[in-house]
């Protein structure tokens, strides 16, 4: 790789809160700016520098055919393509129209659905070309950003660790809060990188960053269930930001509650 | 006859996708056009269905630069939905963790996508090879409202801490404590740079438009409070409906929001004109300095505004640190189906959020309104206006300018796309 690698920042369907944890990186940005030529970031900067650039962060999911096309090109000018965040490395919340009619959505939110070019499933990134690593996170974390620029600067796999939630909490030393209060946690099988977040608020993880390497996503379903929630609740949980990710996805549609559940009681 | 038109295919330093068309056929402005091609996510479809103690996390994800503003209008939505005034202490930590994002987007918009405009660089870190200074001190003032973020709500993009009656835990005296003297650097920083931002050349521009933004009941504001216009209206903020018509204008690819029939304004600039007498005397000092008056109609000088609000945002996080006496970190909430109306002063001006919830906590249906989408017909309006004073000026001069004009508004394209009635426009 040259001296100062080529840096570009692509946006495909998001929230821009993934970009927006490089300009993030307050006390790191300008030391960024240093070792790296921000080629293309148009959310930063108007100057654009033509590709082809050595690293790509991709945000976001691909929802229209148009951005299925604009996926190649970007794959075609990048060295390495990195996916920052859910949208990218899962289809992102917007992947919940996978499970539902893209029409009837269309229709309740726009008035002349007729104007509105979509496709019926949010994609990720990887489901269009090959991707050389996926950062996960709803949103990422600044650090592991950092350390991910920072390999592919360096020339190096990244160290971003594949374990679950609960590593990070024993490490934190912060009590269990499914085990000591009850509260539903999807720790168990999600892969780490917040730093064991939403426990330290006494409050149960909710999947931001996606199924951890070996996820057992049976054997909490059914003790979610046994600590008293619906199969409706249960199907809910696993289906939010990282609802288009296989291991979620699959665990999701083994809960597909009944007509007399589903339905308002 | 002669045709000119000014295109930006992509905008830069705006959160989001959108460009800009102008058209001009014999010495008028005849075609002014945000094009937004950032592609739609449905969030109004895909919360029905869903429990509405979800909504707060959901509808975050619609904006990573202001998250909590999602956060807040939905949680108050539901709390009136069933019912629930939250007590004192919780509207106070509400208002302490909105601070941040104010200080966090303000800082990022002020000095890193619109002060560029102003010096003549590409961007922010373009800015900081001339300016290093100056950039490292903006970063330092962002820093300090991601790390208030981070103390109340656990992390910046996507606080976790959040839920409807209040929060999961109350962040500790200590953890409080810790955070005041990054704020009280941050504010000396800021008063630092003042100077310069006042010093910036300000095309002249006045703007016609009605100002709507939140009533002062708790302070300048923010977390709370009812609807007040510049037209002298006073109403409590389930009226929103009855007020705010989205109509479809055919040459405009979006929805046009109207404020009884009228065009109108949301934001820094609505805010400071309606409601400069409740700023804290030192931010009140600072637009005095910067040449403000108690009223301000230019959208050049909403860079100015957003400074006053940023001192205001960092002034008052050190108030309520200072004042805290703790207090139950939330309220039980008891379901009952209804309709709750909540809104709340995002950075970039009035959010609004409706739902409709079932006797089991469900959401049946939801409305949501953001400030891009209520901007979005002023804008065009502007640039009509800004564009047929200053034909004579050079295409690139005036499309820069034009652009310049645009993030006046800081608008953000990814909060409107998904409310907008659009085409997608490919490039």
């Amino acid at each position: 790789m040259a001296a100062h690698p080529k840096l570009a920042v692509w946006k495909f369907a998001s929230c821009d809160g993934c970009q927006l944890s490089l300009l993030n990186c307050e006390q790191e940005l300008l030391a960024v700016a240093d070792a790296v030529e921000i080629a293309y970031f148009p959310e930063a900067t108007s100057a654009e520098v033509e590709g082809p650039y050595d690293l790509s962060l991709v945000e976001g999911s691909i929802t229209t055919a148009h951005d299925a096309q604009r996926i190649q090109h970007v794959r075609e000018v990048s060295k390495n393509l990195i996916t920052i965040g859910a949208c990218a490395t899962s289809g992102g919340i917007q992947a919940l129209r996978n499970f539902a009619d893209v029409e009837e959505f269309t229709s309740v939110v726009y008035a002349h659905p007729d104007y509105i070019s979509t496709l019926d499933r949010s994609t990720p990134i990887a489901a269009h070309v090959t991707v050389d690593f996926q950062l996960r996170g709803c949103p990422i974390d600044r650090g592991q950003l950092l350390e991910v620029v920072a390999a592919y600067v360096q020339g190096r796999q990244p160290r971003i660790p594949t374990y679950s939630v609960c590593v990070e909490c024993k490490r934190r030393g912060t009590v269990c809060v499914a085990v000591a209060h009850g509260t539903p946690c999807l720790g168990p099988v999600t892969q780490a990188g917040c730093g064991a977040l939403c426990p330290s608020f006494h409050r149960g993880c909710y999947g931001c960053f996606g199924p951890q390497d070996s996820p057992n996503t049976q054997s909490l379903a059914a003790r979610l269930i046994a600590d008293g929630m619906s199969d409706l609740d249960v199907q809910r949980f696993f289906r939010t930001f990282n609802a288009g990710s296989e291991a979620f996805r699959a665990e999701s549609q083994r809960h597909d509650p009944g007509p007399d559940e589903g339905d308002a009681v | 006859m002669t045709r000119r038109t000014m295109k930006v295919g992509m905008l830069a330093r705006v959160e989001g996708e959108g460009g800009m068309h102008v058209e001009v056929r014999d010495g008028r402005v005849e075609q002014v056009r945000l094009n937004i091609f950032e592609p739609p996510r449905f969030f109004e479809a895909l919360l029905r269905g869903r429990d509405h103690s979800e909504a707060p996390d959901i509808t975050a994800r619609i904006c990573g630069i202001c998250p909590v503003a999602y956060q807040m209008s939905a949680c108050l939505a539901m709390e009136d939905t069933f019912g629930i005034e939250v007590p004192e202490p919780i509207r106070l930590m509400r208002r302490l963790l909105y601070c941040g994002e104010w200080i966090e987007s303000h800082a990022l918009h002020v000095f890193f996508l619109h002060a560029p405009d102003f010096l003549g660089f590409d961007g922010g870190i373009e800015m900081a090879r001339e300016h290093r200074g100056v950039v490292e001190a903006a970063l330092r003032i962002k820093h300090a409202g991601n790390q208030l973020m981070s103390v109340v709500g656990g992390r910046s993009v996507h606080p976790v801490n959040v839920k409807v009656g209040g929060f999961h835990r109350m962040p500790t005296m200590v953890e409080l404590t810790g955070i005041r003297p990054e704020l009280v650097a941050a504010r000396h920083d800021l008063l630092d740079l003042v100077p310069l931002l006042a010093g910036f050349d300000f095309p002249d521009l006045e703007q016609p438009h009605m100002y709507f933004s939140l009533g002062a009941e708790h302070g300048y504001p923010l977390e709370s409070g009812s609807l007040v216009t510049s037209a002298g209206l006073h109403a409590p903020v389930s009226s929103f409906g009855e007020h705010v018509v989205e109509e479809h204008v055919e040459h405009s690819n979006a929805l046009h929001a109207r404020f009884d029939g009228a065009n109108y304004v949301v934001g820094p600039l609505a805010r400071y004109s309606l409601h400069s007498g409740s700023l804290s005397s030192l931010a009140a000092e600072v637009a005095r300095a910067a040449g403000l008056g108690p009223t301000c109609r230019n959208p050049f000088r909403s860079i100015l505004v957003r400074t006053v609000e940023l001192v205001y945002a960092l002034d008052e996080a050190v108030r309520i640190i200072d004042e805290w006496d703790g207090g139950p970190a939330s309220v039980p909430v008891d379901v009952r189906a209804g309709v709750g109306h909540g809104a709340t002063e995002a950075p970039r001006g009035l959010l609004y959020h409706r739902y409709r919830i079932d006797d089991d906590g469900s959401i049946l249906d939801a409305w949501i309104v953001p400030p891009t989408s209520q901007n979005q017909p002023s804008v065009e309006e502007d640039l009509r206006l800004f564009v047929q004073d200053r034909l004579d000026l050079p295409q690139e001069e005036l499309t820069l300018q034009c652009e310049t004009a645009i993030r006046n508004y800081d608008p953000c394209i990814s909060c409107a796309t998904h409310f907008l009635d659009l085409t997608v426009h490919h490039r």
